[in-house]
């Protein structure tokens, strides 16, 4: 944990493509056991964001850190191992595996077992292939999974339980900061209640720090703690709900310019 | 729940089944003479089985489409080469270098060492390429990495074509080029002593049935396992996988050296068979017809490869010489007034029946699992959802 006690720290982070900067200058702090989340228009920069805090960009510019440690430019499984999970927008399931075999590859970065280990299969390979089996069962279980869809392959699962499967599979690496992309994306109002309460309730049973992405105000709204707001890049706002509700720039970004009159 | 039920139920039926197999397979060879010829056509069909399932932990598995398979097959070969036979005949004075060789081999010069010795040297040789091609190929995907291990593929028997002029210590050549290095000590195992293809066949067809079922062990275990999950998940989704914490650059490359050391494996045990090492065993359509053979089977299922590399080397061994090309087929082309041999067209062959199967059958003969419900499961009703179609669409695509 650094000095001032944020669990995730970025400095000035900038990404760009070529020409095109994705993500500029972006400095944002966040707090052990908060819930906090990065909205913004479309193409804000927001994702870009996430894969740079996940290792899978390199920032251009600027320094990332998580718990104390340097993890800018990091490779993502030693990210991963660290204590950062994630979920994606597009949901990413290993789609011809089952369900239960997309969380056992979840906790990869909390097995020992080798090339040698895998082939010979000793005690305490077998030992930690049951214990990672029944930790993925039990995921499966504590995210709503009924349990005749577990040993079902990924791409014959609902919508629904796809996404409960890839949050299960991020909480099984045991993170202490887990990133949501999008969670609600394509969840109907009762579902995106259920998971606003699932979020809370993973807060306070597990003292996980969650960062979101979302769309959905409501769910925003209600769940952050604190709202960062990206508009093409850049960090055009930051503070609490209802800072952020009255902010005039936020609703230049959103509808913009009153001035114009465009929408 | 069923669902498990049936998979653990069928999982134990294939243990009877596959116990039943390897008994008949072991038996097979005391129903016919010690030198008969299919027992030869099995032997290699078993030395095909072991470089199959070596390609299939990289191409099934990891779904690294590797079209330089060949190189490990001919680094076997040429283990055999520098190994067990006079090639290096200098060594010591001509007094030759000996560990565990044959009494024959014994008194002979060059370097002779007993095979054991030889498939760990084999094995380490391979996994340390596999290990240098798949370090230019890691940053790649796809069509990319395929033509980046074809160019490795025909680095290495290039080479080896060439290396009567490619002089290392002693002046010494890495290999005899065009021409044979010949002969390459028979196989000799401690206890079982030397195996003599002169008198019989059997032998070599049980050595060969041990190191089939040995790679089939290990491939099972490994499928099963952290890092057999690893390369699934790397297969399914590379970038999924890396934000779950598996390491791409570690696990890729143990996918290439553990796939490598099969392929040695394999030219480790056909040297001795065939007595001889030379370049035109390093054809690039070996490559191509071990590739065959794992599409052919079910890429990534483990039985079907196995009954691929079995089927595939029988076409190339017995139904083209045989029956295409024998009496009675010839006939009938000269009748329709057609002149010309199927084993000059033998990738013809191979083609026509991988194009059949793509009509007929395009998941392999044996599916692997993953397949296999992906494509049973799938019932109308479970299409209505919206989100089912979008997934399905995307594994598809």
């Amino acid at each position: 944990m650094s000095a001032n006690g944020a669990l995730l720290k970025t400095d000035h982070v900038t990404k760009a493509f070529g020409g095109l900067v994705a993500v500029e200058d972006v400095s944002f702090e966040i707090t052990p056991r908060s819930i906090v989340s990065i909205i913004g228009p479309n193409g804000a920069g927001k994702t870009t964001f996430f894969n740079m805090l996940t290792g899978l960009y390199k920032p251009t510019l600027g320094k990332i850190e998580f718990a104390g440690h340097n993890v800018t430019g990091t490779r993502p499984d030693i990210i991963t191992r660290l204590g950062v999970a994630r979920t994606f927008q597009n949901i990413r399931l290993f789609s011809s595996m089952t369900a239960t075999e997309n969380v056992m590859v979840g906790q990869h970065a909390r097995m020992r077992a080798g090339l040698f280990g895998s082939i010979l299969r000793p005690p305490a390979v077998r030992r930690e292939e049951v214990e990672v089996r029944d930790k993925a069962l039990e995921m499966l279980a504590y995210v709503g999974l009924a349990r005749d869809q577990f040993e079902r392959l990924a791409t014959n699962l609902s919508y629904g339980d796809q996404r409960r499967v890839e949050i299960a599979r991020a909480l099984a690496s045991d993170p202490a900061l887990l990133l949501l992309d999008e969670p609600t994306a394509g969840m109907n109002p009762q579902e995106s209640a259920r998971l606003t309460d699932f979020m809370e309730q993973l807060r306070s049973e597990r003292d996980l720090t969650i960062l979101l992405i979302e769309h959905d105000m409501k769910v925003v709204m209600e769940v952050s703690e604190r709202i960062t707001v990206l508009d093409h890049g850049t960090k055009i706002a930051e503070g609490q709900p209802e800072e952020i509700r009255a902010n005039d720039r936020v609703i230049e970004a959103y509808l913009g310019k009153r001035e114009s009159g465009q929408a | 729940m069923t669902r498990v039920r049936q998979l653990r139920g069928d999982q134990r039926a294939g243990w009877v089944i596959g116990g039943a197999v390897v008994l008949a397979f072991a038996l097979m060879p005391l129903f016919r003479a010690p030198l008969d010829g299919f027992t030869g056509d099995a032997i290699l069909a078993l030395a095909y089985v072991v470089m199959a399932l070596g390609l299939n932990l990289v191409v099934g598995f990891a779904g690294l489409l590797d079209l330089g398979y060949v190189a490990f097959y001919a680094l076997g070969l040429m283990a055999t080469g520098w190994w067990a036979s006079d090639f290096y005949s200098g060594v010591k004075d001509q007094k030759g270098i000996h560990i565990g060789a044959s009494n024959f081999a014994d008194k002979l010069p060059g370097i002779h060492l007993n095979f054991l010795i030889l498939i760990v040297g084999a094995i380490v040789i391979c996994a340390i390429a596999g290990i240098i091609i798949g370090l230019p190929t890691l940053r790649l995907r796809g069509d990319y990495i395929a033509i980046v291990t074809l160019a490795f593929g025909e680095i290495i028997s290039r080479v080896f074509a060439n290396g009567d002029s490619l002089e290392i210590f002693h002046n010494d050549a890495i290999s005899n080029g065009r021409q044979s290095i010949s002969p390459i000590d028979q196989i000799n195992l401690p206890i079982f002593g030397e195996l003599d293809s002169a008198t019989s066949l059997r032998p070599y067809y049980w050595c060969v049935l041990a190191l089939c079922l040995v790679v089939l062990f290990v491939n099972f275990r490994l499928r099963d396992s952290r890092l057999g999950r690893a390369w699934i998940a790397l297969r399914e989704d590379e970038v999924a996988a890396a934000s779950m914490g598996v390491p791409l650059v570690k696990t890729k490359l143990l996918s290439y050296a553990a796939g490598g050391a099969f392929g040695g494996i394999s030219g480790c045990f056909l040297g001795p068979f065939f007595a001889s090492v030379n370049a035109n065993q390093f054809m690039f359509g070996v490559s191509i017809f071990i590739l065959g053979m794992v599409i052919l089977g079910g890429l990534g299922s483990i039985w079907g490869v196995l009954l691929g590399a079995i089927l595939l080397s029988f076409v190339n061994s017995w139904l083209i010489p045989d029956v295409l090309d024998g009496e009675w087929m010839q006939g009938k082309l000269s009748s329709l007034g057609l002149n010309f041999q199927f084993s000059e067209v033998e990738f013809g062959v191979f083609g026509f029946i991988l194009l059949l199967m793509m009509v007929l059958r395009p998941e392999g003969l044996i599916p692997e699992r993953r397949h296999q419900l992906e494509l049973t499961e799938m019932t109308p009703g479970e299409l209505e959802e919206p989100g089912q179609l979008h997934a399905t669409y995307e594994a598809r695509a």
